[in-house]
């Protein structure tokens, strides 16, 4: 053990003793970073459809194409060097995963927030329309909203944050409903401070924990949730793939043997989404009273 | 418990009316369906007639109350593109989404609990820690790629697999069935495989979670006290104890998985609902759209009901909870 002191050192010091967690966080920093430096680290500019020749497309791992230089992973159908729409796809993806995430979080808590604080009518209707949104299977409802407002980023991400801000209005519902009776929340609300600051300061973030945990989760499942979308064909238009994409570009190459052009894309929206997962684990694990001896 | 089941039925009927509003709206206030019915080149004349005969030319509000009246008496409309009454374009799907549905959930069940109760009970054991990381990637690998996966692995390496299609089919009570033939039974391995993996992977770190913290309480320390055997413990206090959580899921689930084999369905082509819904989003044929996701709602609706029912059965606490 060591001898942090603040919540924040000894929560890391916890973290640090899984070191499956503690790799799955280098690994998907590595891969945020392979996303933001996309530009730096491809040998291609996959949308630069200058730099694309045909002659090279479908073309195996190792292959030397026309730029003078090898495609590690192979081609793809449009002759873009895989390893460079890999990372560029991974930018698309983390982009839309993290933007998805976030407006549904912010939109969530606020909702569940409000339900658990204002109580009554706003409660029952708010908590209702959740309730019955959490009982219907989110990929569905994406797929309808996609297929109704069209393609684009914007579109995308507001079908996942439609899809998923309900689980946060859940989790910040019961978070702040048990909150709320607490003593701190009575004396905070005792002082002269408005309600605003009380709920802002005090209410909202000792209901994070649960946040922080389903927001891992659903990052991770708005990148998986896009990456089906856009295997179905109704994500991202083609000329910017993101990995679901990319995978779904490959598949009819699948059959006759080119598998290079699914299988990479997948393996590295995989690793992406498994590390996520792990370190949202070991983060629920850390956050739940009921785990600890 | 005759009142809790009148209210919780009532509850039902309201949220299956305004789930009928949300989708029909929803449906209908985008895109228009004349330019799919009619051909670009018809008349003015020909095309304020199709417009007439659909009741486009209706405010939103008479179109719906027509609808839900039609609705009522069983008819949901024509499909655009098929030109069949809808009901019988789905119902004609249906079995074989069913026959897949199935399949993957009960194997799903019985195989996850089972594995998640041994994980919970043995955590620290190497087959346990192999269960965990197995469900781990079930949860975590999108489901499209593990279908793609299987498809290269299994029929395109292999060669062992159909990668697609029902195969022969047994027609039992006028409905085609895959599952009686060898033939048919080989093309639903592959996508009942994808379609459970998921479900898997919930099951047991379900039953992991409630096996690891029912097994520190008092019930168990009081029943292996009585000298009880484990296997007793385990069968009739454990399993008793952590089956509400795994009801639910395992009814919310089969609702899911339905809406799940949209994805399925269309990896491996099996012509269920799912590739039917897909191809319709495709070509905006509102009916069936409109029709499929009410149905859906309907299903959800009706297994919430009944689990709620299931629960109030077994657990005497939420009966009178809910109707005081």
């Amino acid at each position: 053990m060591s001898t942090a002191n603040t919540p924040l050192r000894r929560f890391w010091a916890e973290f640090r003793e899984n070191k499956v967690a503690l790799v799955a966080l280098v690994v998907v920093a590595l891969m945020i970073l392979l996303a933001v430096f996309a530009s730096v680290v491809s040998p291609q500019n996959p949308y630069d459809l200058a730099n694309l020749s045909l002659m090279d497309s479908r073309r195996p791992p190792g292959f030397v194409g026309s730029g003078g230089y090898t495609h590690i992973l192979g081609t793809d159908p449009q002759g873009r060097d895989l390893l460079s729409a890999i990372f560029y796809g991974l930018r698309i993806s983390i982009q839309i995963g993290l933007a998805a995430g976030f407006v549904s979080l912010t939109i969530g808590t606020t909702l569940g927030i409000l339900a658990a604080y204002v109580g009554g009518r706003i409660e029952a209707l708010i908590m209702r329309l959740v309730d019955l949104q959490l009982s219907f299977p989110a990929i569905l409802l994406a797929l309808v909203i996609v297929a109704l407002l069209g393609q684009g980023k914007a579109q995308l991400i507001g079908a996942l944050v439609v899809a998923q801000y309900a689980y946060f209005a859940r989790t910040a519902y019961g978070a702040a409903k048990a909150e709320r009776g607490k003593d701190y929340v009575e004396a905070a609300l005792a002082t002269p401070l408005s309600t605003r600051l009380v709920v802002m300061r005090h209410l909202l973030p000792n209901c994070m924990p649960p946040l922080i945990v389903v927001a891992t989760v659903q990052i991770a499942n708005s990148i998986s949730l896009e990456a089906t979308l856009s295997f179905l064909g109704l994500g991202l238009p083609v000329t910017e793939p993101s990995l679901g994409m990319l995978i779904s570009n490959g598949f009819p190459y699948m059959m006759s043997g080119r598998y290079w052009i699914s299988v990479y894309p997948g393996v590295a929206l995989i690793i992406l989404i498994v590390g996520i997962n792990l370190v949202g684990d070991q983060v629920r694990d850390q956050f739940n009273p009921r785990l600890r001896k | 418990m005759l009142g809790f089941i009148i209210q919780r039925f009532l509850q039902a009927v309201a949220v299956m009316a305004v789930m009928s509003v949300i989708v029909f709206c929803g449906v209908y206030a985008i895109g228009n369906p004349i330019d799919i019915v009619i051909p670009p080149e018809a008349t003015q004349d020909i095309r304020e007639e199709a417009i007439r005969r659909l009741g486009l030319d209706r405010p939103l509000y008479e179109q719906y109350f027509i609808f839900m009246g039609n609705l009522l008496q069983g008819d949901l409309g024509r499909s655009f593109v098929y030109n069949i009454p809808v009901l019988e374009l789905i119902g004609g799907r249906l079995p074989a989404t069913l026959e897949l549905v199935l399949i993957s959930v009960i194997s799903a069940a019985v195989l996850g609990v089972s594995l998640g109760i041994y994980a919970g009970y043995r955590p620290d054991s190497w087959v346990s820690k192999t269960i965990m990381a197995i469900s781990v990637l079930g949860f975590s690998v999108p489901s499209f790629w593990v279908g793609l996966i299987l498809i290269l692995f299994f029929a395109v390496n292999l060669g062992w697999l159909p990668a697609g299609g029902r195969g022969e089919t047994v027609e039992i009570w006028g409905v085609a069935w895959s599952f009686p033939t060898l033939n048919g039974l080989s093309h639903i391995v592959l996508p009942a495989v994808n379609l459970a993996l998921f479900k898997l992977a919930m099951m047991i770190r379900l039953a992991r979670a409630g096996t690891r913290e029912i097994m520190l309480t008092d019930t168990i320390k009081f029943a292996r006290a009585a000298g009880l055997a484990e296997g007793t413990i385990l069968r009739r206090h454990l399993l008793k104890l952590i089956s509400i959580p795994i009801i639910t899921v395992f009814g919310l689930e089969l609702g899911s998985t339905l809406a799940f084999a949209v994805v399925t369905e269309t990896i491996f082509s099996w012509p269920g609902v799912g590739k039917l819904i897909i191809d319709s989003i495709g070509v905006l044929d509102r009916p069936v759209m409109v029709a499929y996701l009410i149905l859906v709602a309907f299903l959800f609706v009706t297994i919430n009901f009944v689990i709620d029912l299931v629960f109030a059965m077994i657990d005497p606490r939420l009966r009178q909870g809910a109707t005081a």
